[in-house]
């Protein structure tokens, strides 16, 4: 017996390797965060946590209140309250029922609710299409959301338990948007470490709503009614909290670093193949596959590519991206995405860039905006090429459209 | 650069509504007649729909355009030419549900500036009311009721009018009688408005009322706090529950006295407030019960004291006493503080028998309604006295 409890007690204090989707290792990023209520609302991709999330409940592995609301509404004011009431919480959506959940998500920041949600990112309605594009998430940019995307399970697991660490710390307490593309995510099982529970207890403290504790032993009315007297300093309230993300990310990624050994250099952008890139390519999620794979039968070819991937869209690291990019001769955005009417009719992502730039000491490379993959089409590499050579025609004063979309039919 | 003109007029909610945004429509059609442009808007933040919530219009002329867009885009303006206050009980002070604490009624009148109460009271009734002045301003009297004229049933006592009569005297550089005349032809297509409009502008007169007249109270004051020293996350500590109360004679503590709201006092709130005969009082609960806004402290030996802080002047504790005149609803225009009347009971039982008999002794007709079926009709003789005798 005591030879098995030292074999129970070192797995418990050894990572794990499992085959899961990113949908799954949220759902574990929420076990090992020992999250107290859950809500859900079937929508694809977004349901696939909840399947996975009602297993652990189910199996007795996670001891949460699990509620299915009645629509995404009701879903995401449910764990406002839990959350104003002290709970750890989770939710999540996808496309639509995002915006279903609009009304709640405007308000959840406001409150400073440190709501941790998942976005399986979907085309919006119409045509109903379940493919990934990153308007839904989006729309909450401007919102005091912190938006995040990842490309792999295990950073999704990983980004998981920061969000819980930065959105919870008294210093923040905003919400948290994780974003993993529908399908090339959500449904795609690939090998994650599991963090052991001692390694997560370490990282991730209790939460503690303190002096916000919505309890009969602190006595306190949220949200009243407020005129235009009370407006403007409580937006710039939410503004300070933004502001302070940074530094608190920064915090959180050199802890995750030391305790889990797994580093995620910069926590704002990936730089893939950019030291001696002459040009880059940009873009969220799961795009960073087919653009790495071109990138690396590109440079066979002598063209010296590299890539930045934005994980963290909110708060936006303008000033270390504008620095970064002003290396390059040109900077090609892929958008999954779009904003009909924008400056140059570009992606959302493009224009942040273009914006990040014009007020940056530094060279300001010509921005190229590309639209691609809408509605989970895929981006192949011949897709990326010709990316690329619309970036090199940037790089070298070639007259040509500011936004370009790739992979129509046309 | 030419003439900004500012009018307010003061009301009630909701039965004054209407009346009010006709007064301040008709401002600004009358200045059109001279060509002046003007625009009329209620105070965005009020909540004029509350009964006998005290909301605000405004009318705002220019001389020319470019005058008028200086006063344009605002939800009150800072100073005004002349306030109108449709019920003279709101000659206490204003207390909106658009900002916090208590305005004077005649907190934004220009230094020399009017203030038209229509009101069945004398000057020196109205002038002892409102908050004193450091400027000199004058005082105008359109007498009549708290008119509910435009709302439903209520007939059209031609108050809007009247007041638009009054000004053209009071303010002739706005407009001229001929202006209001026309204006009102044009709008209600009424000769007979036309002619009260004159009468009006015939009858009306003016007190001036000096920087040491008026009530000395300073009245409450909030201070905004910068953002940084707010709590974050909208959120507010609770009001504390309350405690015993004391009696100011025996010292003995005991009851209840809830705690109440300290940036809103509802002093002026009301039109009415209920007077209680403590030597009656059966201790029944059924007023501390049915307040809607639990303004009555349990007092130590089981009484029920409306507290002025809270009382919105309804009448439901009138409506729901047992005892004959226990509770009488008396207007506003009769007291001229907020004291305990349970107090002044403790203090002198003879002395306050003598007080309350002399404020129920007349019954005032109305509260923000009327107390019973039949009343309206009742007051029309005296309305219309009013009307061909000024």
């Amino acid at each position: 017996m005591a030879q098995l409890a030292t074999v129970l007690e070192d797995q418990r204090k050894t990572e794990e390797t499992a085959l899961i989707t990113g949908s799954e290792a949220i759902a574990v990023a929420c076990k090992l965060a020992d999250v107290d209520v859950i809500t859900a609302y079937p929508i694809r991709p977004y349901d696939t946590v909840m399947q996975y999330v009602s297993k652990l409940v189910s199996n007795g592995e996670l001891d949460c209140e699990y509620i299915v609301a009645e629509g995404e509404h009701s879903q995401f004011e449910i764990v406002k309250h839990a959350s104003a009431a002290g709970a750890r919480v989770f939710c999540g959506s996808s496309g639509v029922g995002w915006m279903y959940a609009m009304e709640a998500l405007t308000v959840t920041p406001a409150l400073r609710i440190p709501m941790v949600a998942m976005v399986g990112n979907r085309a919006l309605d119409d045509p109903g299409a379940f493919g990934v594009e990153h308007n839904d998430a989006l729309t909450v940019r401007d919102l005091g959301w912190q938006l995040v995307w990842v490309d792999t399970a295990q950073e999704a697991l990983d980004t998981a338990l920061i969000a819980y660490r930065v959105s919870e710390d008294r210093r923040i307490f905003l919400p948290c948007a994780i974003s993993c593309d529908g399908a090339f995510l959500t449904h795609s099982q690939a090998l994650v470490k599991i963090p052991s529970q001692a390694q997560v207890n370490e990282f991730l403290p209790r939460y503690n709503r303190a002096d916000l504790l919505l309890h009969p032993d602190n006595p306190i009315t949220v949200a009243p009614q407020g005129n235009e007297d009370w407006v403007m300093e409580i937006r710039r309230q939410n503004y300070a909290a933004m502001e302070r993300v940074s530094d608190v990310l920064r915090e959180a990624y050199a802890d995750f670093e030391r305790i889990f050994g797994r580093s995620y250099g910069n926590p704002f952008f990936e730089e893939y193949e950019t030291d001696d890139a002459d040009i880059v390519l940009m873009g969220m999620g799961t795009l960073s596959t087919p653009v790495k794979v071109a990138i690396r039968k590109m440079r066979k070819a002598g063209k010296k590519v590299g890539f930045v991937r934005m994980r963290w869209f909110r708060p936006f690291a303008a000033v270390e991206l504008a620095k970064s990019l002003s290396r390059f001769s040109a900077v090609g955005v892929v958008d999954r995405d779009y904003s009909f009417g924008s400056p140059f009719m570009s992606g959302v992502l493009a224009n942040e860039v273009r914006s990040a730039l014009y007020s940056s000491p530094g060279e300001k490379p010509p921005v190229v905006g590309f639209i691609a993959g809408l509605g989970g089409r895929e981006v192949t590499v011949p897709d990326v090429e010709r990316i690329t050579d619309g970036v090199y025609n940037a790089a070298e004063g070639r007259p040509q459209p500011l936004t370009q979309w790739i992979g129509l039919r046309e | 650069m030419g003439r900004l003109f500012a009018i307010e007029i003061i009301y009630r909610g909701i039965y004054q509504k209407t009346l009010a945004s006709r007064i301040s429509r008709a401002i600004v059609l009358a200045a059109h007649q001279e060509g002046k442009p003007g625009i009329s808007f209620g105070r965005y933040g009020d909540s004029p729909e509350r009964n006998g919530i005290p909301a605000k219009n405004f009318a705002i002329v220019g001389t020319d355009q470019e005058t008028l867009e200086q006063g344009m885009a605002k939800y009150e303006p800072k100073e005004v030419d002349i306030t109108i206050a449709v019920d003279d009980t709101l000659c206490k002070g204003v207390e909106s549900w658009a900002w916090y604490g208590l305005q004077p009624v005649n907190k934004l009148l220009k230094p020399g500036g009017t203030l038209i109460v229509t009101s069945r009271e004398t000057p020196e009734a109205l002038i002892k009311m409102a908050h004193r002045k450091e400027t000199p301003y004058q005082l105008a009297i359109a007498k009549g009721t708290p008119s509910f004229s435009g709302l439903w049933v209520y007939k059209d006592d031609h108050t809007d009018v009247r007041i638009l009569g009054a000004i053209a005297k009071l303010l002739p550089e706005l407009f001229s009688l001929k202006s209001v005349q026309k204006a009102i032809v044009n709008e209600w297509k009424d000769p007979l408005k036309a002619e009260s409009a004159a009468r009006s502008y015939e009858r009306i007169s003016t007190t001036k009322v000096l920087p040491n007249q008026g009530n000395p109270e300073i009245p409450y004051k909030f201070e905004f706090p910068k953002w940084h020293e707010m709590g974050d996350g909208i959120a507010i500590p609770s009001i504390p529950a309350g405690r015993a109360v004391e009696d100011p004679v025996s010292h003995a503590t005991g009851g209840f006295r809830p705690d109440r709201n300290p940036t809103f006092k509802k002093f002026t709130t009301r039109t009415m407030r209920p007077v209680v005969n403590f030597d009656t009082c059966i201790k029944c609960t059924l007023c501390w019960l049915q307040c809607p806004d639990s303004c009555f402290d349990v007092t130590p030996e089981g009484l029920y004291d409306a507290n002025m802080q809270a009382c919105c002047g309804c009448g439901v504790c009138e409506a729901v006493c047992p005892v004959k005149d226990c509770v009488t609803m008396v207007n506003e225009s009769e007291f001229s503080d907020n004291a305990s009347q349970w107090e002044d009971w403790r203090k002198d039982k003879d002395a306050y028998k003598v007080w309350l008999e002399d404020k129920i002794k007349t019954r005032s007709e109305r509260s923000h309604g009327f107390r019973y079926r039949g009343q309206y009709e009742e007051q029309i003789p005296e309305m219309l006295q009013i009307a061909r005798e000024g």
